[in-house]
């Protein structure tokens, strides 16, 4: 086991990782069930803006578990997340993306029966009018989708589904955008693509990033910092950079 | 030939408020997953309601007005009060709940009401049109029906095309967890889809009542007729709602009117059109024939 190099679950890393001050989203000794299976177990963890922060880890990590307690899809049983320094461990899952807080669930989220417009539409509904140059913006973002505006969702292929769920994620304007396995089932260049982009908006648009990822090569290559869990646990919070180089953390829990 | 006429414009008319309660029926079960067995006695509830307001001296379209508005305000109660506890669970249960909610409705109906057969009025004539020396069987009354459920057709196309509250119900039906993500409450779109389902239903209960005797249960044989009107369009489809009981109606009327003995056969004809047509197509004719990989 590579425990001897583990920070703690509340550890963080000074060394040009994390960013100093206050967070703009804190997860705080988070602990949730399925049952009477135990996901997290005290998990702390931060997300800045202009950063992409990427969760990491096994299959039955919590990664999962992790994003959807956060967002008020699963209700933790103790901990607290805090969003831009407002408690909103109990707010209502409606009321996230209202905060600024735009989850795009695993397994992509596009809904099938609507077409590529009404998609996007609908992450842009609790805003009210929306303008026209909005959506035009997202198109250019995903030239992809826009030649497939007015056919249904269910012709997608696999990323151009991601790339819908992040374009209509991004017309909720939020502030921060938590990615359940974006790369999951797509061809290596699409994943390149659109990491490429996610960088580019994080960089220019002081959004802020987090990603949940099996695929942790990928994620830490486009990542700021990354907080490795196993068994509901974080074992480490580290940069990107330090994570990659490390041998001995690559093999115990990331598999590459 | 006159009398193909005749037989046509009845299958028609009588189709169009199959297609009315087969809608009501595709409603809900396209944002719940829910067969609402309860739809009838609900439309027969607010019958009730419009014709006791007609007997106390109001005008037919004062008491469908109100009757509209009741069924609105009881399509939210069920599903607020009886459907929300169920949800999530067993999807019989929500089911078994409905055909429950059925009976009762029916048994509170007669207690209120009485179950004694009573007429129903119509707001237009019951004759048929003058056409050259013979009458034809398209009556004023047929033409308020098929005109009522065509404009209500074309305002639900409306809401759900081109509003934002229509963009959000279809959204909570097609994908609740999504739709929660992105902000929209999908808790009250599934309430509203109840309210205007049951809306639906009670026009067709209504229209079903004119001109003809109403009871408790006069609404049974239409239930009937819907289920079968909305899974021969597929149960997932409004336009298959539609064209299921325009089909339905056009050949039950064929049957009742040219075989031998027909309208004792009716019942059963539906039947035999519904054996066929899943036979041929199990998934209903509008079935989406594409996966779903929401």
């Amino acid at each position: 086991m590579a425990d001897t190099r583990a920070h703690g679950s509340t550890a963080v890393a000074t060394d040009g990782g994390t960013a100093a001050g206050p967070a703009l989203l804190e997860v705080q000794d988070l602990t949730s069930s399925y049952g009477a299976v135990r996901a997290l177990d005290g998990v702390s963890l931060r997300a800045d803006t202009g950063r992409i922060t990427a969760v990491l880890g096994a299959n039955g990590a919590g990664k999962t578990t992790l994003l959807r307690t956060v967002s008020g899809l699963v209700r933790s049983s103790s901990g607290r997340v805090v969003l831009d320094g407002e408690d909103i461990t109990s707010a209502s899952v409606e009321s996230m993306v209202g905060r600024g807080m735009a989850h795009v669930p695993e397994g992509r989220g596009v809904i099938a029966e609507l077409t590529v417009h009404e998609n996007l539409r609908v992450g842009a509904l609790f805003r009210g009018k929306v303008e026209k140059s909005e959506y035009d913006r997202i198109y250019d973002l995903f030239p992809r989708i826009a030649e497939r505006r007015d056919q249904p969702a269910h012709v997608l292929s696999g990323g151009e589904r991601q790339m819908l769920v992040i374009g209509r994620a991004l017309l909720a304007q939020p502030r921060i955008l938590l990615l359940d396995e974006p790369s999951l089932g797509l061809a290596p260049r699409i994943v390149a693509q659109i990491f490429g982009l996610l960088r580019r908006l994080v960089d220019s648009e002081g959004l802020s990033v987090l990603l949940v990822e099996q695929n942790a090569r990928s994620a830490l290559s486009v990542a700021d910092v990354g907080v490795v869990l196993n068994l509901g646990r974080v074992v480490v919070t580290d940069s990107a950079r330090t994570l990659m180089a490390d041998e001995d953390l690559r093999h115990a829990y990331l598999g590459f | 030939m006159q009398y193909f006429v005749n037989v046509t414009l009845t299958g028609l008319t009588e189709g169009m408020v199959y297609s009315a309660f087969a809608l009501a029926l595709v409603l809900i079960w396209r944002s719940t997953r829910i067969v609402n067995f309860a739809q009838g006695s609900m439309a027969a509830a607010t019958t009730f309601i419009a014709l006791a307001l007609i007997q106390a001296g109001q005008s037919y379209w004062v008491a469908l007005v109100v009757a509209l508005l009741s069924g609105l305000v009881l399509g939210a109660i069920v599903e607020r009060v009886v459907i929300r506890p169920v949800e999530g669970g067993p999807e019989l249960n929500a089911v078994i709940v409905t055909l429950g909610l059925f009976v009762a409705i029916q048994a509170a109906i007669a207690i209120v009401f009485g179950s004694a057969f009573q007429s129903f009025p119509t707001p237009f004539g019951l004759e048929g049109f003058q056409v050259g020396d013979d009458r034809i069987a398209l009556t004023p009354n047929s033409v308020w029906v098929i005109a009522a459920v065509l404009v209500t057709m074309a305002l639900l196309v409306v809401l759900f095309r081109f509003t934002r509250i229509g963009l959000a119900m279809r959204a909570s039906a097609f994908g609740q967890e999504v739709a929660r993500l992105l902000g929209v409450r999908v808790g009250r779109m599934l309430t509203l889809g109840w309210a205007l389902a049951a809306v639906v239903g009670s026009l067709a209960g209504l229209l079903i009542a004119g001109g003809e005797f109403v009871y408790p249960a006069y609404m049974d044989s239409l239930i009937v007729f819907g289920f079968v009107a909305a899974v021969l369009g597929g149960l997932d489809s409004p336009i298959g709602a539609i064209v299921g009981g325009l089909i339905l109606g056009l050949a039950l009327s064929y049957v009742s009117g040219y075989v031998e003995r027909g309208s004792a056969l009716v019942n059963v004809a539906a039947l035999v059109i519904l054996m066929v047509v899943l036979l041929v197509r199990p998934g209903g004719l509008f079935a989406s024939s594409t996966a779903r990989r929401a």
